[in-house]
């Protein structure tokens, strides 16, 4: 494994009270394998991704859990080890690639300082490697780019360049956050393809975080669905999208646009996002879930088998054969 | 019938003009000169009453701006709007103002399109307060039943807009829309910024509201799966032009324009596993300085010489639809030969 992520929680501790952004999350990636991990604003999503990394800040803290990353426990880590490991074994994609290019540097500056900050070579080596790097991600006269500043360039080319730079060491990991959620469709289509195929040639673990499962349905092999902090749904991508066991996965399958009868009402998920800071007693979902009980004040333990896990009293497991009869299902869901 | 509303070759251009120190330069031989972007280029369309059109494109193409243009925020550059068959800009100041009043626009972000300083019974009650559509008495009892029909509670009418969710932010600015009695919905990517369970409530709200006032929408979004869903007829923009034009159905079962085939297979789909495919090459070219001819034609896979010249126009495609591509002709030939070929 990768990555082996055991009861994690990251807590927020505010003045308003303590947020449990993540409640106790279990995962793990294998090398060249795609995770996807879908869940709503304040899911808890990107908090994951950035306690991989060790990128919380006060208020905010680990408080619990293990983060196995090739064997070694990131949590508690020193910050340089961190720093050693950040950009160079693990890497992290972000959603915004205007807010992670420093503006003020042309790409090859930044391109050369990822590869001279953990390799010792010289300039021109590593502007070749950067230039390389360039190309593999799509990126037209990638000699010509390198002298560009991000403001030069769009929003799909910063994002190629945010991706390049992601690559650039050869990571085991990469975590990546909605990147894909600012770009056009036929550019995140590009976007897609280009990571898919540099993490089967080389063997690359991605976590893929998005709100939209009709992303990950086309790219991951493996499918996490979070809810207010924890994994309420994990599987095989098929599993998931196809026989969802967690109300709330039946909910977001059913509330797509594609998924229902056209111009008919949506099957719609009742109720808000949850507040963090007041989350219901128990299994967080209940008061939204259509079959939620006395039971469900009890927080659900976590059901294992089959090469998949979920948390719910009342597990959904529809016939097989629901997915089938309804064959002019989904087209171009991009919430 | 006549239609809702009709648009006639409407263009919207933006120009960037010379400052002070340009124009200097520019007397001297310097090379610039002042931009003109194309945002809307010659758009015609026509929506019936009671009829939902998506208008569907990636961003730059000029959606928001035809969107803003129908609902009177941006006028346009050339071409004629008429509402119910009145050519707008020859109305009378009275009638003008009912017509403009008739469309009314929904944003997309919740968060930046309401005053913040504002009671969300102000927000909702200045506009039919202003113009006088009811009585100053009735006001508090018809901003109550404007509420409810959005689905927010009327006690929390005092509130103000940073206590809401994103869910019922928008509410709150469709129910502005919907408290001056529109007949006529500009909804431009109204759904875009909210989560995905919030996304299918407000669009069965979208759908039960055009039952109850018998409203019309022309509804932009990015998003093909809730314009398939909610459109009745659809219209696809590329680069400040309409490319293609079709009822829902047909337009989603054999579309016409390449462009409108590549953001079909392109956009992700829930029945779509580990897809292997060859999205098309390119990106949108800048607006600015947009490609002569057909303005697809750099990204075009079957573009050919006449493509790089000549402008299409858009043409009957037979299925209820018009199409502006040079080579649609060719290209339902080859599919139809395709589809008989074993």
């Amino acid at each position: 494994m990768t990555l082996d992520v055991r009861g994690l929680k990251t807590h927020f501790f505010t003045r308003a009270g303590v947020v449990k952004a993540v409640d106790g999350v279990d995962f793990s990636v294998g090398a060249g394998e795609v995770m996807g991990l879908v869940g709503e604003s304040g899911s808890g999503k990107s908090i994951t991704g950035f306690s991989i990394l060790g990128l919380i800040d006060p208020p905010g803290r680990v408080v619990e859990g293990s983060i196995k990353f090739e064997g070694e426990d990131l949590v508690g880590a020193s910050e340089a080890r961190m720093r050693a490991i950040r950009g160079n074994r693990i890497a992290m994609i972000f959603q915004d690639p205007m807010m992670t290019l420093n503006p003020v540097l042309r790409v090859d500056t930044q391109m050369i300082e990822a590869i001279r900050a953990h390799a010792r070579v010289d300039r021109a080596t590593a502007r070749a490697r950067a230039r390389d790097a360039l190309g593999l991600v799509g990126i037209p006269s990638p000699e010509e780019r390198l002298a560009a500043y991000p403001h030069q360039l769009s929003g799909g080319m910063r994002q190629r360049v945010a991706i390049a730079i992601a690559f650039l060491n050869e990571p085991k990991l990469i975590i990546a956050d909605e990147p894909t959620t600012a770009l056009d469709v036929t550019i995140q289509a590009q976007i897609i393809h280009e990571a898919q195929a540099l993490c089967r040639r080389t063997g690359t673990a991605l976590v893929w975080i998005t709100h939209d499962l009709a992303v990950v349905a086309g790219l991951a092999d493996r499918i996490a669905v979070m809810y207010a902090g924890r994994i309420v749904e994990q599987g095989a991508t098929d599993d998931v999208i196809d026989r969802p066991a967690h109300p709330y996965t039946v909910g977001l399958l059913g509330s797509a646009p594609s998924a229902n009868p056209r111009g008919q009402r949506l099957r719609q998920i009742r109720g808000m996002t949850p507040d963090m800071l007041a989350l219901p007693r128990g299994c967080a979902f209940r008061e939204r879930c259509d079959f939620g009980d006395g039971a469900c004040a009890v927080a659900p333990a976590r059901t294992e088998g089959g090469g998949r896990a979920f948390r719910c009293h009342h597990p959904r497991t529809p016939p097989a054969a629901e997915g089938a009869e309804d064959p002019s299902m989904p087209r171009g869901m991009t919430a | 019938m006549t239609p809702i509303l009709e648009l006639q070759g409407i263009s919207k251009r933006f120009v960037k003009r010379l400052d002070v120190a340009g124009k200097i330069a520019a007397r001297l031989g310097a090379k610039i000169a002042e931009e003109t972007v194309h945002a809307v280029d010659d758009v015609s369309l026509a929506i019936a009453p009671g009829e939902v059109v998506g208008l569907v494109g990636e961003s730059g193409c000029g959606k928001s701006t035809l969107g803003r243009v129908v609902a009177g925020i941006h006028a346009q550059s050339a071409g004629r709007m008429f509402f119910e068959g009145e050519d707008v800009a020859r109305m009378s100041p009275a009638a003008k103002r009912a017509a403009t009043l008739a469309i009314q626009m929904i944003f997309q972000d919740p968060y930046a399109s309401l005053n913040p300083r504002m009671r969300v019974e102000d927000i909702v009650g200045e506009a039919p307060r202003v113009h006088g559509i009811v009585p100053g008495r009735a006001l508090a009892s018809y901003v109550d039943e404007i509420l409810s029909k959005v689905g927010l509670d009327p006690a929390l009418k005092r509130r103000y807009p940073h206590q809401f969710s994103g869910g019922q932010r928008q509410r709150i600015g469709i129910a502005r829309a919907l408290a001056v009695k529109p007949r006529f919905l500009v909804c431009d990517e109204a759904i875009a910024a909210l989560d995905v369970s919030i996304q299918a409530q407000v669009l069965n709200l979208f759908m039960d509201l055009r039952e109850e006032f018998g409203l019309t929408y022309l509804f932009i979004s990015h998003d093909l799966g809730v314009v398939e869903h909610i459109a009745d007829r659809v219209a696809i923009m590329y680069l400040g032009r309409i490319v293609e034009t079709g009822t829902t159905e047909a337009l989603f079962a054999g579309p016409r324009h390449p462009y409108t085939s590549a953001l079909l297979a392109e956009a992700p789909r829930l029945d779509q596993r580990k897809r292997q495919f060859a999205p098309i090459k390119g990106e949108i070219p800048s607006p600015l300085n947009p490609p002569p001819g057909c303005h697809f034609h750099p990204r075009c896979p079957i573009a050919t010489a006449p493509c790089h010249r000549d402008r299409p126009t858009l043409e009957d495609a037979g299925t209820g639809g018009h199409v502006a591509c040079l080579r649609w002709r060719d290209r339902a030939k080859a599919e139809a030969e395709g589809a008989t070929t074993p």
